[in-house]
């Protein structure tokens, strides 16, 4: 691709430690994040999906400048923003903004809507008060929300209404990107399709790129073009939304896959063979992270990490199946054992 | 229906006392479930599942609450009427619960093998010896591993998933009759939720005890139940069995529900189309509403659903639905 991507991560890793204090050292660390690497263009959305600790979360506060990575990099527009100097960050970090998942907890309930939906204006020069207001009642319009709303507070919405709001601030500084994390998780399922309607339209309006966190398979699958999966730390398979759960490349995609109920009583289900749980990140098996878990785990599972590699056009899987390429076969057999480069 | 139903609640009607006034969270439920039987309800926040749920094992906390009307059968005896002593001894023994966060229902200062074998002392007077043996079994049965070993740790100690394991075991050493569970795998990984559904399909099978399962996952409810209600602002509006609810559902609000989720491989081959939206917010349970609730966010509504609330009436062999469509069925406009 000769254009830039609009982000892109490389090799981004973050440790948190455990224990230990000011003057002490911490009694362990959990590897939250190993290596993720990917990158997303101007007007595209990539889903990032995988189980609690899977690390997802933490991929999108870094991205944001929320927490600092413990290696790799980020770059914006092609500028690597770890090495930016704080005002010139500021300025770019505008052109990125969030979407929390809890719309309870992330608006402040002392500020009026107006108040809220205008607050990223004032991380740099912010427009003169009239002007701020006929900004702040044009954002509610294109969100679904009225003018009237504007003197009102967080608690006298629903939540749905809340996200709506939490929406529009991210929308009124014009960004490119949205980092949304689980936006519409907390929601009731009649309100969910009015949301996800909603980032559907204003991506297409604004050309937004999205960067949307989530556990919802189905969710990604609907919202976004691409879809990477996270487990322990590490993506092990993109792919275009439109082909993983046909077929999935990775054990742990079609065990996913395989989990989500689907409410359809017709459709045949492949049955669900997975056990355990998702080993401790302060702990994780060596190998492949899924190797515990993974029903066809063979011989240099266990002793070698699989590198993220193009498998298909449009497709990446970190597996040693089929000579590196995942479940590509169908009713794949372990193959012989590979030996390819080795990751770090 | 004849009166083999295990459980049989009738026009129950439960208020609340609200900062904005009264209001009404369950409003004339009628339900049944059979010995050995899985009902599912589904419905979104605050359509009066899980108050339904609660007023069945007499958990409901009143004040606020306030049973108006109604009766609540189990095998015969009407469950309003019996002493606090009488339902306590009921619930654990005959009708057991697990909740959607099983750490505000374990307590987390005593051992887990001592929190499972309580049930059976308390219950069925087994000694301590005897209760422990057998609680050991029931955390093997419930895939724990190295159960026997785990017997004196927290619940702290355990996963989410361990944690759901431990309260399905405590729910079901005694063999209750009726297992109510709401919302059991909501705050679970998808992964850990199809281990859960599936351990609680086959202790079923095992032990015959009958299912209320409360829910807003029509994916979860498609999986488990044989029949199923939907709820809406404190009402039944569609009763059917599961296939038949899936494949036709008949209430505006069930299809709406239906079409707005997005359905993992609905996108195969490239194709993306917009999810339907219901339109609207449910009513507040204070709202007064003349006519049918669901009518202010229904794309068929007409005069009369304004002005005059319908019944839930049978539109078929195990079906029931809250819709004036069925007596007016020209008035279904088709949506593309």
């Amino acid at each position: 691709m000769a254009e830039t991507p609009l982000v892109r991560a490389v090799g981004l890793t973050k440790r948190f430690p455990i224990g230990g204090g000011l003057f002490r050292r911490p009694r362990a660390w959990v590897q939250a994040v190993n290596g993720v690497s990917f990158a997303i263009s101007r007007g595209e959305s990539l889903g990032l999906v995988g189980e609690s600790g899977c690390g997802k979360s933490t991929v999108g506060r870094m991205l944001l400048g929320l927490i600092p990575p413990t290696g790799g990099r980020i770059e914006f527009d092609g500028i690597d923003i770890g090495r930016l100097p704080r005002t010139e960050f500021r300025r770019l970090r505008r052109r990125m903004q969030v979407i929390f998942q809890d719309p309870y907890a992330s608006l402040d309930p002392r500020m009026t809507v107006e108040a809220i939906v205008t607050e990223p204006l004032f991380a740099d020069r912010p427009p003169r008060r009239a002007e701020r207001r006929r900004l702040a009642a044009e954002l509610l319009d294109r969100v679904g929300l009225r003018a009237s709303d504007l003197d009102r507070y967080p608690h006298e919405f629903s939540g749905g209404q809340r996200q709506r709001i939490g929406i529009a601030r991210a929308l009124c500084v014009r960004p490119e990107l949205i980092v949304a994390d689980e936006p519409v998780s907390a929601l009731d399922v009649s309100i969910q399709a009015q949301v996800i309607n909603l980032l559907e339209d204003l991506q297409r309006d604004f050309g937004l790129a999205y960067l949307f966190i989530s556990h919802d398979l189905a969710v990604v699958e609907h919202l976004c073009r691409r879809v990477a999966v996270m487990y322990l730390g590490a993506i092990v398979e993109t792919a275009p939304a439109a082909e993983f759960s046909r077929r999935p490349l990775h054990p742990y995609t079609e065990a996913l896959i395989a989990a989500v109920p689907v409410p359809d009583v017709r459709r045949p289900r492949p049955p669900f063979r997975m056990e355990g749980d998702v080993p401790s990140p302060i702990d994780p098996p060596p190998g492949c992270p899924f190797h515990p878990r993974c029903p066809y785990a063979f011989d240099p599972c266990p002793r070698e990490t699989p590198p993220l590699v193009a498998a298909a056009p449009g497709r990446e899987v970190a597996c040693w199946l089929n000579g590196g390429r995942g479940l590509s076969a169908p009713a794949s057999a372990p193959t012989s054992p590979v030996k390819g480069e080795r990751s770090a | 229906m004849s009166d083999a139903a295990l459980l049989r609640i009738e026009a129950l009607r439960v208020s609340f006392r609200t900062p904005e006034g009264p209001g009404t969270a369950v409003d004339g439920v009628d339900l049944a479930v059979a010995a050995g039987e899985t009902l599912g309800v589904v419905g979104e926040s605050g359509c009066g599942k899980s108050v339904t749920a609660l007023a069945v094992l007499g958990l409901l906390a009143v004040p606020p609450a306030r049973i108006e009307t109604g009766t609540i059968r189990f095998d015969g005896r009407d469950l309003l009427r019996l002493g606090e002593e009488e339902r306590r001894r009921i619930r654990g023994r005959e009708i057991a619960m697990i909740f959607q966060e099983p750490m505000t229902s374990l307590n987390p200062v005593l051992p887990i093998g001592r929190q499972v074998a309580e049930p059976l002392r308390v219950h069925l007077g087994l000694t301590e010896a005897e209760a422990r043996e057998a609680a050991a079994g029931w955390l093997e049965k419930v895939k724990i591993p190295a159960a026997r070993r785990r017997l004196a740790d927290y619940p702290h100690q355990l996963s989410g998933g361990m944690r759901q394991r431990v309260m399905i075991a405590m729910a079901m050493v005694c063999r209750p009759r009726l297992l109510i569970a709401d919302e059991p795998t909501t705050a679970l990984d998808v992964t850990i939720q199809a281990q859960i559904l599936s351990l609680m399909r086959d202790l079923k099978e095992e032990t015959g005890t009958a299912l209320l399962l409360i829910t807003h996952n029509l994916g979860v409810v498609a999986q488990m139940a044989a029949r199923v209600l939907v709820m809406y602002a404190g009402q039944v509006v569609e009763e059917a069995p599961v296939a038949a609810l899936f494949e036709e559902p008949f209430h505006p609000y069930t299809q709406g529900l239906l079409r707005s989720i997005p359905v993992l491989g609905g996108r195969a081959g490239g194709a993306k189309t917009r999810l339907a939206e219901i339109p609207g917010l449910v009513p507040a349970i204070t709202e007064r509403i003349a006519g049918c609730r669901f009518a202010g966010r229904c794309p068929h509504a007409f005069a009369l659903c304004r002005e005059d609330p319908p019944a839930l009436l049978a539109i078929g062999p195990g079906r029931r639905a809250r819709c004036w469509l069925h007596l007016h069925p020209e008035r279904r406009r088709h949506h593309g």
